[in-house]
Order: C-alpha cells, then sequence, then structure tokens
C-alpha cells in the first residue's frame, strides 16, 4: 500500500523554487498552460480523477507532480468536497479535475454545495474534442449549461490560447468579492494544441464585474447612530466574518459596543466559543435566547450572513419590531428576505472598523443578562439532560462534550448533515476560526467525510474530526480508499443512531410517527475500515467513550471510530418549520 | 401591485450569457412576456429588453440577481410611462382579400400600417408601434383570413438616460481596464439631452 504523508509545506515550497516555469514565447500545449497557470496561482493540491476527454491534461500532470500533488478522489463528488473542505480550511481556492460527460455531472451536487456556502473552487473539466460539441459524442455533455445556476461563473475553452487567460480569470473570480464555484471546460483539443505561450498574468480586473460595492459613509453614520441610541442591540452574523478574514475586526466592533453576538452555522468559529458576548447559535436548532431575543430587539445588526429560512423561521413574524442594520458584500442579499433599515454594503473587513469607530462605549450589563436568563433555562431544561441522559444509552451531545474537552477546542470539526451535524453545531467548542466545516446552505448528505479529507489537506498540522451520521457516511464512503491511497489523517467519529434521524424526528413530530423508510441498517463500519488499512472500533458504553475517543485521536494516522447512541434521540431545542424564532420549543 | 416593467440589461456581448439571464426568472417562476438582445450605443456592449408583469420588489431582486452575473454591466427596471418603447409586427394576409375585400388605404393610415411585400398569393403588411396597437391590426386582418403573425421582442428607450457610455466611465474609473471607445455625441450631452 503506497502512504504518501501530507508533505510539508515548506518542502514543497523549496521543491517549486527548483523548478523553473515556461518562459513566455515557448511552444507548449494547451493542458502545459494549464499547469502552469495552477502554479502561478499558488495551488499545491489538486483533488481528481481522470477520465478519456482530460487524459492530455493528466498527462501534462505528470511532469507536475513534484509540484503539484494530486490526490485520486474514488468518485467526482468525493474530488469537488474535498475541494471545498481543502478551500474552507486553508482560505484558497479549492480546486478539482474531473472528466466530461458523468465526471462532469458528478461535480454537481458539489458546485451546488459550494455556490450556496460562497466557497472558492475552480473545477476544470475535459470536454470532447470541439468538432464533437453537440453530436451527442461519447461523453459529451453540455456541462456549461448544467453548470450555469450552479456556478458563479461558468465558461468553455476551445482553443489552447484562451487558457492562460480564462484560468487567470477564473481564480480572479473564484476568490474576490463574493466567493464562489467557477467551472472551466476544456476541450481535448485545446488540451493537445500547441501555441505560443504568452506568459501568465493574473486578472485583476473585469470590466463588468464589481466584485466590491463601493462604501457608502452616510450609511455607516446612520448605522452607528442607530446603534448607539439602542436599548436591545443584537448582532448576528455568518461566514461574511470568515470569508472577509475579519475575524478580528469582527471582535473588536462587538466588544467596543459589548453587543451580544450570534452565529449562523456558516458564522461558527469565527469568535471563540467562550466569548463573553458571543451568546450562541441560530436557526432552527439554534440556542434559546438568540432566537427569542430575535424577536425582542430594538437594533439587530446582520454581518455576513443572508437571512436563511433556516434562521429566520416564519418571515412575517421574523424581527419586525427591530430596526435592521445589514453589512454584506453581495448587494443582492440585502432586502433579499429581511426588509433592511440602513443597509452597509461592503467588505465587512473595510466596513466593521468605520462602523467601530463610531460606536460608542456602552454597559449594557442588563441587556446581556436577559441572554445569560435564557441560557440558563435552555441549560436546565435542554443541554443539561442532553449531556446527562438517564439510562446507557448514549446521547450525541455527550459525546460531543468528550471531546471538546479532549481537543480543548482546537480541532477542525467537519460535519454531515443532519441530527449529528445539529449536534455538532450546538455542542462543538471552537478557539480557531476556519474550524467548523459543514454543508449549511445546501444540506449534502455524503459532504463530510470527502470534506474531512480536504479540509486536513488545508490545515495539514490541525486535528480535522470529521463527525458523521450512519446514513450520510454511506453515501460517499469511497472515500475510505483515498484515505488509503494518500494517508490524510482524517479522525472518523461516526454517530450511528441506526436512523435517517433528522427525517425520524420531523416524522415523529409532524407525521404522527409515521417512520416511512428512515430505518437504514449499516455495514460493519469497524471491518470496512480495516479493509481499507484504517484502524478503528466500535462502542456502545459510556464507560469507553473517552478512552476511545482519546485513542482515536492519539493514533497515528486516520482512525474510524462508530459510536452507537441513542436511535430516537430528537434535537432540541427547535423552531418548527412555520413557526417564527420565537416559537422555539426547548422539548 | 403587478405592473408590467421592462428591464433594461447593458452586459458583455458573450456566449451563454442570454441563459444565464433567463434561468433568472424560470427559477423564480417568472414568465417573460418579451425579450429582444441587441447591440448597443457602446461597442461589444450587449442590450437586453426584457419585459415581464411583477410587483416591483420582485423586479426590484430580479435586478440585482441579474447584476450580480460575472457579465452584466448593469440592470435597470422602468413602467411604461418611462420609456419609449416599440414593438414591431407582420402580418400575411391573402392578397385576395386584400385586394377585393379590404380598404387598403383605411389599413395603412389609420392603422400606420405598412405594405413590406405583394404577390399573387399573399401580401405582407407591417406595423410598429404599442402593443395594443400591434393588436388592433391582428382583430382586423382576421376578418381577412389573417395566415400569420409574429411580433418582435420589445425594443425601449429609457426616457431619463444619459446613455449608458457615463456609467460605463464611472465603472472604468473605478477600476481601470481596457480602453472604451468615444462616443462623439456623448461629449455633447447637454444639445443632445433636452428632454
Amino acid at each position: 500500500m503506497e502512504t504518501i504523508r501530507i508533505k510539508d509545506k515548506e518542502q514543497k515550497n523549496a521543491a517549486k523554487e527548483a523548478e523553473k516555469t515556461i518562459q513566455p514565447g515557448a511552444t507548449i500545449t494547451g493542458s502545459q498552460a494549464v499547469m502552469e497557470a495552477l502554479i502561478a496561482e499558488g495551488v499545491a493540491t489538486i483533488f481528481g480523477y481522470p477520465g478519456g476527454a482530460i487524459m492530455p491534461i493528466y498527462d501534462a500532470l505528470y511532469d507536475y507532480t513534484n509540484r503539484l500533488e494530486h490526490i485520486l478522489v474514488r468518485h467526482e463528488q468525493g474530488g469537488i468536497h474535498a475541494a471545498q473542505g481543502f478551500a474552507r480550511t486553508s482560505g484558497e481556492v479549492g480546486v478539482a479535475f474531473a472528466t466530461s460527460g458523468p465526471g462532469a455531472t458528478n461535480l454537481v451536487t458539489g458546485l451546488a454545495d459550494a455556490q450556496i456556502d460562497s466557497t472558492p473552487l475552480v473545477c476544470i473539466t475535459g470536454q470532447v474534442f470541439a468538432h464533437l460539441l453537440g453530436t451527442d459524442a461519447f461523453q459529451e455533455t453540455d456541462v456549461i449549461n448544467v453548470t450555469m445556476p450552479v456556478t458563479k461563473w461558468n465558461y468553455q475553452v476551445t482553443d489552447a490560447s484562451e487558457i492562460p487567460n480564462t484560468l487567470a480569470k477564473a481564480f480572479y473570480i473564484a476568490r474576490s468579492g463574493r466567493p464562489g464555484p467557477v467551472l472551466v471546460d476544456i476541450t481535448k483539443n485545446a488540451q493537445i494544441q500547441q501555441f505560443e505561450y504568452p506568459g501568465y498574468q493574473r486578472c485583476h480586473h473585469v470590466r463588468s464585474y464589481r466584485p466590491k460595492p463601493i462604501i457608502r459613509k452616510e450609511y455607516i453614520t446612520e448605522a452607528a447612530k442607530l446603534i448607539n441610541e439602542a436599548q436591545k442591540p443584537f448582532v448576528i452574523f455568518g461566514q461574511g466574518v470568515i470569508l472577509g478574514q475579519a475575524e478580528n475586526e469582527f471582535k473588536t466592533f462587538i466588544e467596543k459596543g459589548n453587543l451580544p453576538a450570534a452565529w449562523t452555522i456558516m458564522g461558527e468559529s469565527a469568535l471563540p466559543s467562550d466569548h463573553p458576548l458571543g451568546v450562541g447559535m441560530l436557526g432552527m436548532h439554534g440556542n434559546y435566547g438568540p432566537n427569542v431575543l430575535t424577536n425582542e430587539c430594538d437594533v439587530l445588526i446582520a454581518v455576513g450572513m443572508r437571512f436563511d429560512d433556516r434562521v429566520t423561521g416564519r418571515l412575517d413574524k421574523y424581527a419586525k419590531q427591530a430596526k435592521v442594520i445589514h453589512l454584506d458584500i453581495d448587494p443582492a442579499e440585502v432586502d433579499k428576505n429581511v426588509k433592511t433599515t440602513v443597509p452597509v454594503w461592503g467588505d465587512c473587513k473595510e466596513t466593521l472598523p468605520l462602523l467601530t469607530a463610531l460606536i460608542e462605549k456602552k454597559d449594557r450589563a442588563a441587556w446581556l443578562q436577559v441572554f445569560a436568563a435564557y441560557a440558563a433555562e435552555e441549560d436546565k431544561e435542554c443541554i443539561q439532560p442532553e449531556m446527562h441522559p438517564k439510562g446507557d444509552v448514549m446521547s450525541m451531545a455527550e459525546v460531543m462534550a468528550a471531546l471538546n474537552e479532549l481537543t480543548n477546542g482546537d480541532a477542525v470539526i467537519v460535519t454531515d448533515v443532519g441530527q449529528h451535524q445539529m449536534v455538532a453545531c450546538r455542542y462543538a467548542k471552537f478557539t480557531k476560526s476556519r474550524s467548523n466545516v459543514t454543508s449549511g446552505g445546501l444540506g449534502t448528505m455524503g459532504f463530510g467525510l470527502p470534506a474531512a479529507i480536504g479540509a486536513k489537506y488545508g490545515a495539514p498540522d490541525r486535528t480535522v474530526v470529521a463527525i458523521i451520521g450512519d446514513g450520510g457516511f454511506q453515501m460517499t464512503l469511497q472515500e475510505l480508499g483515498t484515505i488509503m491511497q494518500f494517508g490524510a489523517a482524517v479522525k472518523i467519529l461516526i454517530l450511528n443512531n441506526e436512523f435517517l434521524g433528522m427525517v425520524r424526528q420531523w416524522q415523529q413530530l409532524f407525521h404522527d410517527k409515521r417512520y416511512s423508510f428512515v430505518n437504514i441498517t449499516s455495514p460493519d463500519f469497524v471491518m470496512l475500515a480495516k479493509s481499507y488499512g484504517i484502524e478503528g472500533q466500535s462502542i456502545d458504553q459510556r464507560a469507553a467513550l473517552k478512552a476511545a475517543l482519546k485513542t482515536m485521536l492519539d493514533h497515528d494516522g486516520a482512525y474510524l471510530l462508530e459510536v452507537k447512541v441513542g436511535k430516537e434521540n430528537n434535537v432540541f431545542p427547535m423552531v418548527p418549520q412555520g413557526s417564527s424564532v420565537a416559537e422555539i420549543r426547548l422539548k | 401591485m403587478k405592473q408590467q416593467y421592462t428591464i433594461t440589461v447593458y452586459a458583455e456581448d458573450q456566449i451563454g450569457l442570454l441563459a444565464r439571464i433567463t434561468i433568472i426568472f424560470s427559477r423564480r417562476k417568472i414568465n417573460i412576456d418579451s425579450l429582444n438582445t441587441s447591440s448597443s450605443e457602446i461597442p461589444g456592449i450587449h442590450r437586453f429588453n426584457i419585459v415581464i408583469d411583477e410587483t416591483e420588489e420582485v423586479v426590484k431582486k430580479l435586478c440585482k440577481q441579474i447584476e450580480k452575473q460575472v457579465e452584466v454591466l448593469k440592470a435597470y427596471y422602468n413602467l411604461n410611462d418611462e420609456i419609449i418603447w416599440q414593438e414591431l409586427a407582420l402580418y400575411k394576409v391573402p392578397t385576395s382579400q386584400v385586394t377585393e375585400k379590404m380598404v387598403v388605404e383605411r389599413v395603412l393610415r389609420e392603422y400606420g400600417a405598412r405594405v413590406v411585400s405583394i404577390n399573387s398569393d399573399y401580401t405582407v403588411f407591417e406595423c410598429t408601434g404599442h402593443r395594443e396597437e400591434t393588436d388592433r391590426l391582428v382583430k382586423l386582418f382576421e376578418e381577412y383570413g389573417l395566415i400569420e403573425f409574429v411580433r418582435g421582442g420589445r425594443v425601449a428607450i429609457i426616457k431619463s438616460s444619459e446613455g449608458f457610455h457615463k456609467k460605463i466611465k464611472e465603472f472604468e474609473a473605478r477600476e481601470p481596464g481596457e480602453e472604451v471607445v468615444e462616443n462623439e455625441y456623448l461629449s455633447e450631452q447637454d444639445k443632445v439631452f433636452s428632454m
């Protein structure tokens, strides 16, 4: 078994410098131009899968393997989710390769996921020869039109001379403004074609594209006035803080104004979990206080978030009493779901300091106390019973609590989708930003395992724990093969409740316990892991929990731990669909 | 309240952009009433006119989503009284009916129609105007055995617009890129725009 450890970054950089880039004026193939573009953009890791229409690119890659690390995934969906995980932990653009036809269509779920969660990606797909376009050729799919609604931008290259500029534009668009996935489809003739290389120039401008709206100072002033006059201001923040690398600016802002702040699932980890002004998570399974008090605050300050329906609950009963300040880089988000009193367009890295300068220091002890009171009630009614369940069967929450203790909140937590995701996001502790990798907007089951592989490449020095349900794991478990071959030291924690738990919970609460196809059987996960050369164990006893988690974390390399948890546990609190956030249920 | 809005989009001339724009409507299950694409006063920049029946709130959001597309420079929306607009229609009528029964002079004078082609079998009329004007002729020609009718997409000029040249200069001033080709009339804006 070949085990290539994630290389030391410094070593990689040294190797890079040793190589010479191709000089302008040289005659090269389109495929070589692709490699040169990737290197010029600082790409070091590619997740991909070869096939007929992308073979010339893979042939060129053969000469670049000392500078470009290619991770052969087991399915293109795994490849793109890995690229997403990489982008989320590293902050860099994730890169995925796939061939034409089925290879390209297998990217669609990941593209949709990256689009809705604003993840910067550049996907390169092979395409049939240009003269075969539109002839229903073997493995021909109109990938440009298929991916149009799920990409920030896409483009089909049919001539090699277009490659340098197109890829420069692709990387620029993917990472600038509100980031997103970009797909470049390259026909096989363009990959093979020889052309005179003009050199590579990074793109910094596209005439019709304005990644950052102009900051309007008058709105900053108005927003500051509203905050200064507010008795009960409340900050809610999303991934915009992380994408804008504005964690410090954000912290300074809330600390100066003594503003309570709650995160969306995508914003989690931008603020350390133990920050005194962090009041918890918003949304359907968020914390009690932040949800209820959204409908009691007088000024709601939304930073880099998009008022998803899972956050707002019933929209016509959402924060109607409050004046709303919305900071966002994407003008289309302002007024999209919630009517804004003052829009603050712009990159929050720039707008937050301007706002901080104008807000007054205030003592908001009484208002913060209201949050504390709700937190105490949630703790008593909800959290304590979850953490210390009666009986022998473990709860997901106590697994998370034990994990927190061992990692001290320093680990990257990657989740799949479902009950375990909500519990993980509710209970996980974070000390660093870019530590919570989850499929927030699209809710893609099967995201967890491949995203965790990518997350490890994006943050090779950090512990990466993939928390996955028994259902989601079976959607992309083939990526165990990727771990086997390339050795990403991912800690896989399967919380097995033998159900598609979230759907079962809804069927219990809203469909009269008619459990329709939510009972799911699983293979022996430990034996499965072992067949891939991955160590593991399964536990169902509380007494074994801590030691098992410790073994998993201490193990040199990837490890799979299955924890059997309560079959019919529900995630609470919960804002039932169609209810207002104030109607959140504690049980 | 739903009203008829005309959306004017300025965009780079790029393959596939039309699809990127139309899926913004179809995704929200909004029917496009009329669609026209053409070049604009600035070489390389395309202009779309899209007519829909919607509330202002929806139209506003649609325009923001359109502007979000990388190749789109700007999207405006206007009510009918804010624009000068025309639609062109062609009508094919049997020539026998035209010569024997129709008072052709009346059609030409009252309806502002023109005859584009006459042969022994059929005659093609053309009419340019607002929807009700082109519709009125459909009714009339139906009495004379209308064989074929087609109406083009709406083309519209925004009354208050000074052209797109100034706007694109603003964009370029902020982030300089390629040179924009000059439009000689726009340096004499005061003379041109007296509205």
